[in-house]
């Protein structure tokens, strides 16, 4: 009996002694993204009235975050949470909310941002079959390379920093107001630089280059996965040399955690070149912001495409 | 609002008209660049007039239309309302040992050669309301004749907004207590639980009906203390009022009701984990289980344990791969034994004692590539025997245990594994033993802990 009540005891103690917290003053707002994309928006809108921290790293896979004890300590202190929402976070978000008990950034609490909502998805399933692969039955996730989706997700951000957070309305106002404003130049430089490729061709990995290619024109023809969260198998990768040597395709996207091995040895068979291009900021060089990152994505698309032309 | 995007408009007009330092070195190329621009800018304007209109309204792709055979996407879509799931295991083993019952001592393992379906869950889970989630878990198991058992494997609510950074969970569940307790075996990485586990909790892992309340401390580095305080009875408290508890101390168990607090069984816990480096995570903790046992009127058992965990994790992980994870866990059990009868001859009386058990494991993982895993494990437990030479019970002979496997997942939702033990017992001898798994997922897909 005597281990147990001292154990009963020890933890009751534990219980009574560290539980005081200090209240902040006027700290900045804790606001948590699920990937650097929506982090990079944040800081853009909140400026220096938030603090902001994204869990998925830049360069790894955001379909399979770890749901790392240290995330529920980020995420139980937050007072916003911004997730992407159409499933992107399904394998990882889920049990480190439920470890986090933080009802401020609880499923439709204001502290909650889930910018799919207010997005038209591409790729919604007509049908749920997983022989079709792990399709996501809301839409494709990877929305964020579509500037006018981004417009959406930053005015929506702006919108709910404000109702959280009413002090500092004026900041997230002008800082939307830049941002929409720069957006809307940048987009325009974006197609311009993009337009002598209208209808170019391209590979990529995975789907995650749909929304880029809806809006500047481009033809996704295949995957090196031959279904979303397939390994590549050698007769799938043989069908898609043979057309992309039929249609004369010399450009294969890859991020950075996706195998470049692969991608490789597919453009050597096809007289194509692999680039390296990150959806995430902070993945690859001076892509610390999402017009940096847009430059970066929009730049090596056009140079490459001219010189395989 | 529209003056503005307009006069945005122009800005942009005159901007990038002025900037023709663009990256290019043909001049065929600009002259084209400059004859597309008109189009482009007119495509523009035309879409800030929109968005000017309605400024939230989605881009411009048109809305799909709503055909009749629409998916109904409120069912199937994550988190409306409830996920439904089925986890099918089969396998195939052989082993040396024609017992193999008496080898692999766990509920969702091989206990015949030849085929078997080890473990078949419907898991049920979603949000009850504002202030609560719910899972359910049913099991069905067939026995070796073919014959189908169910159980209510797990059934507990969680709450979601208590203040104070507290949760409770109440009904049936795998009690916090080290790290592979609580997980089911699809979780598992290998295909039968650790020795220590077995021995310890028994052959279906330490669970049962109470309540667990649950505190993240304010620390800046995670640290959770948890108290489950649970019923003290049957075959999933093992190490207590189980009425297998023979099988640990020779005697015959004694009818023993609740008489008090102190009949109920007490799992404390707290683990703390700190990231390492930006790639590797350690997580550690220390648990408890205390509560009486059936040996007599007032007989206790104590188990103590501690694990650790440890995972490597590429910075440019594709699927999760590659990875390195390394884990363990030690147990000791004290179980105070009263005098008591003896089972084979209930008029011998077996004197008091306290009957010490030990076990062990380390496991390490590598996630060579996406999508496959090697690993290999060491398994240990021993223990003292009853002063009266009743166990030959193979549940408490000494023995130790090799394994190594190979896991392939052609997909997120099925997986193959290939699995060698290599067993040795003292009193009985070695064994080889060869454990095939396959098992599939239909429908939602829990979100992983780690």
């Amino acid at each position: 009996m005597t281990p147990l009540t001292h154990l009963v005891v020890a933890f009751g103690a534990l219980l009574t002694t560290a539980g005081a917290e200090t209240p902040r003053a006027a700290k900045p707002l804790i606001v948590v993204a699920t990937t650097p994309d929506l982090a990079a928006l944040a800081k853009a809108i909140g400026g220096n009235a938030v603090d902001v921290k994204a869990l998925a790293k830049p360069t790894e896979d955001p379909h399979f975050v770890d749901a790392k004890p240290s995330h529920i300590v980020t995420l139980n202190r937050a007072d916003v949470l911004i997730d992407g929402g159409a499933e992107l976070e399904l394998g990882w978000l889920p049990s480190l909310l439920e470890s986090a008990r933080n009802s401020k950034i609880a499923a439709g609490a204001p502290g909650r941002i889930s910018v799919s909502q207010g997005i038209h998805l591409l790729d919604v399933p007509t049908s749920f079959d997983r022989a079709k692969g792990d399709v996501h039955a809301m839409g494709n996730p990877h929305f964020m390379l579509d500037p006018l989706n981004v417009r959406v997700i930053v005015t929506q951000i702006a919108d709910r920093l404000t109702k959280v957070d009413p002090a500092s309305a004026a900041l997230y106002h002008a800082n939307l107001k830049w941002f929409l404003g720069t957006l809307d130049q940048k987009l325009l430089a974006w197609q311009k630089e993009l337009e002598p490729f209208r209808g170019a061709k391209i590979v990529t990995y995975h789907k995650d280059f749909v929304y880029l290619a809806e809006r500047f024109k481009l033809e996704v023809v295949e995957t090196l996965e031959p279904k979303p969260g397939i390994s590549p198998s050698p007769a799938h990768l043989a069908q898609v040399i043979s057309r992309m040597r039929s249609e004369k395709v010399r450009v294969i996207l890859v991020q950075p955690f996706q195998s470049r091995k692969t991608a490789e040895t597919v453009a050597r068979q096809t007289d194509a070149v692999v680039l390296d291009v990150a959806q995430q900021p902070g993945a690859l060089k001076n892509t610390a912001t999402y017009f940096d990152l847009m430059d970066s994505i929009v730049h090596t698309l056009a140079t490459a495409l001219q010189e395989k032309r | 609002m529209r003056t503005t995007l307009l006069m945005g408009a122009l800005l942009c007009v005159s901007s990038t008209a002025g900037a023709q330092q663009i990256p290019d070195s043909t001049a065929r190329r600009q002259q084209r660049t400059l004859d597309s621009l008109s189009t482009a800018l007119a495509a523009v304007n035309a879409r800030l007039d929109s968005l000017a209109a309605k400024p939230p309204a989605p881009p411009m792709a048109p809305m799909a239309p709503m055909a009749p055979m629409a998916p109904m996407a409120p069912m199937r879509a994550s988190g409306a309302y409830m996920n439904v799931s089925f986890v099918g295991l089969t396998g195939f083993d052989w082993s040396t040992s024609k017992d193999v019952g008496a080898l692999q001592v766990g509920d969702h393992e091989p206990h015949v050669r030849g085929f078997a379906i080890p473990n078949a869950e419907l898991a049920l889970d979603g949000t009850v309301d504002p202030y609560l989630k719910a899972f359910a878990n049913v099991v069905y198991k067939l026995d070796s004749n073919g014959e189908t058992g169910v159980e209510l494997e797990e059934m507990f609510f969680l709450t979601t907004s208590l203040p104070g950074n507290l949760q409770v969970k109440g009904g049936q569940f795998f009690t916090e207590f080290g790290r592979q307790n609580v997980q089911h075996p699809h979780s598992w990485a290998f295909a039968d639980q650790p020795l220590a586990l077995n021995r310890m909790f028994g052959p279906e892992g330490l669970r049962s009906q109470g309540l667990r309340i649950s505190w993240l401390l304010p620390t800046s580095f995670y640290t959770e203390a948890t108290m489950a305080v649970l019923n003290s009875a049957g075959t999933t408290t093992y190490s207590f009022r189980s009425e297998e508890s023979s099988a640990i101390h020779g005697g015959l168990p004694i009818e023993r009701a609740v008489g008090g607090a102190g009949d109920m069984l007490y799992v404390p816990r707290v683990a703390t984990s700190v990231d390492l480096t930006s790639t590797q995570t350690l997580l550690m903790g220390v648990s408890g289980a205390f509560g009486p046992n059936n040996s007599g009127s007032s007989a206790r058992t104590q188990i103590f344990g501690t694990d650790l965990y440890w995972k490597w994790k590429s910075p440019t992980a594709h699927q999760g791969f590659p990875f390195v994870a390394f884990q363990s866990e030690a147990l000791v059990r004290r179980y105070d034994a009263a005098a008591r009868d003896g089972e084979a001859n209930p008029s011998l009386t077996l004197p008091s004692e306290s009957l010490r058990d030990r076990g062990v494991y380390a496991q390490l993982l590598w996630g060579i590539k996406p999508m496959l895993v090697a690993g290999v494990r060491a398994d240990y437990a021993n223990g003292d025997h009853a002063r009266y030479p009743v166990l030959d019970a193979p549940e408490g002979v000494n023995r130790s245990r090799y394994s190594t496997n190979l896991t392939w997942f052609p997909s997120e939702y099925s997986k193959f594994r290939f699995q060698y033990n290599y067993d040795h017992r003292t009193g009985i001898g070695n064994d080889h033993s060869l454990l095939l798994q396959f098992e599939f997922l239909l429908g939602a897909h829990a979100a992983h802990k780690f």
